[in-house]
């Protein structure tokens, strides 16, 4: 490798692990904060999981779009959502995101190319092939991708949308987050065949396991796939393998799993992958950047106000 | 001053609405048809024909024919009006939308709101409706379902004229509208099947649409107001024909749009008469004269004089022998009983 080539490979993994960690350190704030009380609902963490987001992210433009689950924070981050504005929404603040209205399981913003997260198990993956269809009538160069987890393989609406982007060779990345649990059922318990990467190849979609703890080797993956879409190559499947860190949603206990399983995982840490091929000065003022983002972005969402309640009633129709 | 003249023709319902379809996809290139079976060559134009020929003119890019799958119908259609354009969806049988009741439902209807209006979903859904000897699984009006939905807008129209405006203006509508239309009524051979009715209109010819939100008095009428819409409301219009022998005269309303439903036209018609009837080919219970009947009930109490009736297929799943299915339906014969007990 030459010089030059080595250096952009070396931003290009500051940039994973400045997203990553800011995934990472936004996830861990969050749900302090929400212990504490100050924010409202419900949370589905992404601590784990943020190589697949940062990865895939990183290879999309401004203008490609992507659909998001019921765990979003992550894509939201990694898409671009404006870090305040996304802390806004999650403590129901007039200048969230969504304006109050979407919450933790419908962050998103139109600007950036997100759609607010589609929080129903698989709902996204009929909603992608209309993104990609509108790309493909318009004759434009952008691309959807459309992250799912391994639970949403068993829905109908998987099957359907897979087989329909395969048809009309439509300009998706299908991104499974395969974290090995639907919620507390093991992937094994509701499937007999273990990689969703063969279900793609029976629609005739192209598809790649991925090691999702690894943000490069899900950069380069999404590249490929990014590319192959944007030429009029079709669809793509990545089946990203990965580890949700947290439980399912805030209250889980985690019973369902071994603590020697996490423990193996967790020697796996997105960031510590990342961290790896980089010097440590560099991951210090990473993170240092990451920190003053976030207390930024609490302040915002502390001092912003809510919603007024009038707004409640406003769009439901255009 | 007299109006000027509009040139017309007498067309089927069937006829305007692919009139409309084509004229809308003329005007927007953002316009495109999805669905089953609409667009093959050798096939049938969609499960009642109202597409043949449009793929002769928009070709195939633009009129795309789906897997028999539902939920990629629906969800595609969204997606690509969260986009910014305008899809035309068809359901072949509108029982069909129970496969795809997420998209309308969690995705379609919410994603303004859940934006806080940052995306719009500018799509059409047409969706055919009511019993035709088909048995439980294709025969069915829900109507009601979508009415219930915030976001969705629900209309359904009785005429030529009034489909092929509406669906235009569903087309330019920024909101999920989903249109029902009644399978007897797309034409000629319906004609025969709902009792000889003649269901052609003038259509003129010019630009138009007709907006959504909007009932029309077919008939006006002093004592009775009698709102219905699709066979039910050619029932109600000929019921109200044999009444006036009894001297009786009802004020037919068909709504049109079912929501948001145009209460001040009912509101003003109950205040005159004095008296409701809703009639409706969706089952009784839950359908949308309860809530019109809840509606008046609330605005127009000191004006009623008799108890607001419902006269609606009966609550059991439809049959497919033709004496059990004319046994549930709402038939012209109860409407005119109902109104004389009320009159009288």
């Amino acid at each position: 490798m030459d010089a030059g080539a080595a250096h952009l490979q070396l931003e290009t993994v500051q940039e994973l692990y400045r997203k990553v960690a800011l995934i990472r350190r936004f996830e861990d704030r969050v749900y302090r904060l929400f212990l504490e009380g100050e924010i409202p609902g419900t949370l589905h963490q992404y601590q784990g999981q943020e190589a697949v987001a940062a990865g895939v992210c990183s290879t999309l433009r401004i203008d490609d779009w992507i659909t998001s689950t019921h765990r979003p924070h992550g894509h939201a981050l990694a898409k671009g959502v404006n870090t305040s504005e996304a802390m806004a929404e999650l403590y129901g603040k007039a200048t969230g995101c969504c304006g109050g209205k979407g919450g933790s399981m419908h962050l998103g913003d139109p600007a950036v190319g997100m759609l607010p997260a589609i929080a129903i198990v698989a709902g996204g993956n009929t909603i992608v092939t209309g993104l990609g269809l509108a790309m493909k009538l318009r004759k434009s160069d952008q691309v959807a991708a459309c992250f799912f987890g391994e639970g949403a393989t068993n829905e109908g609406a998987f099957h359907e949308g897979l087989n329909f982007s395969a048809v009309e060779q439509l300009p998706i990345v299908w991104v499974c987050e395969n974290n090995l649990y639907g919620a507390s059922t093991p992937y094994g318990r509701v499937s007999l065949v273990p990689d969703v990467a063969e279900r793609a190849k029976v629609y005739g979609i192209p598809s790649q396991i991925v090691d999702g703890m690894d943000a490069v080797a899900v950069r380069e993956a999404s590249a490929a796939a990014v590319e192959h879409a944007r030429n009029g190559g079709g669809p793509t499947l990545l089946e990203c393998k990965t580890y949700r860190f947290t439980g399912h949603s805030r209250s889980d206990a985690r019973g369902y799993r071994t603590r020697e399983e996490e423990q193996e995982w967790a020697k796996r840490d997105p960031l510590i992958v990342l961290a790896a091929r980089l010097d440590e000065a560099t991951v210090a003022r990473l993170e240092a950047e990451v920190k003053a983002e976030l207390d930024e972005a609490v302040e915002f969402a502390r001092n912003s106000p809510d919603p007024d309640p009038a707004t409640a009633l406003e769009h439901v129709y255009a | 001053m007299p109006e000027a003249a509009v040139a017309t023709r007498r067309l089927t319902i069937a006829e305007a609405l692919r009139e409309g379809i084509a004229e809308e996809m003329r005007r927007d290139p953002e316009v495109f048809l999805i669905g089953e079976d609409i667009g093959v060559e050798g096939g049938f134009g969609g499960a009642f024909g109202v597409y043949l020929g449009l793929p002769e003119e928009f070709g195939h890019e633009r009129i795309i024919d789906t897997p028999i799958s539902e939920k990629v119908i629906a969800g595609a259609a969204a997606g690509a009006a969260m986009l910014g354009m305008k899809p035309i969806a068809d359901m072949q049988y509108s029982d069909f939308l129970f496969e795809c009741m997420d998209e309308l439902v969690n995705q379609a209807a919410k994603m303004r709101y859940m934006s806080g209006g940052k995306v719009s979903v500018p799509m059409v859904m047409r969706a055919p409706v009511g019993m035709t000897l088909r048995g439980a699984q294709h025969g069915q009006c829900p109507e009601s379902y979508f009415i219930h939905v915030p976001g969705l807008k629900v209309v359904a129209p009785s005429d030529a004229y009034h489909a092929k405006g509406i669906l235009k203006a569903a087309v330019r509508d920024p909101n999920p509208v989903l249109i029902f239309e009644h399978k007897l009524l797309y034409g000629s051979k319906g004609r025969e099947a709902a009792g000889g009715m003649d269901l052609t209109a003038e259509v003129p010819e010019e630009d138009y649409t007709f907006p959504i939100g909007q009932a029309v008095i077919k008939r006006a009428g002093s004592d009775v107001t009698v709102v219905a819409t699709h066979v039910s409301l050619y029932r109600a219009l000929a019921a109200a024909e044999t009444l006036t022998a009894d001297g009786i005269e009802c004020e037919v309303i068909d709504p049109l749009t079912l929501q948001p439903f145009d209460t001040e036209t009912i509101f003003g018609s109950v205040r005159r008469t004095g008296r409701l009837v809703i009639v409706h080919e969706d089952t009784l219970t839950g359908g949308w004269g309860a809530e019109v009947a809840a509606c008046v009930a609330d605005e127009c109490l000191d004006y009623l004089e008799a108890p607001i009736k419902r006269i609606a297929t009966l609550d059991v799943p439809a049959p497919a022998a033709p004496v059990l299915e004319q046994r549930i339906l709402p038939q012209e014969q109860t409407i005119v009983e109902t109104i004389r007990r009320l009159v009288g």
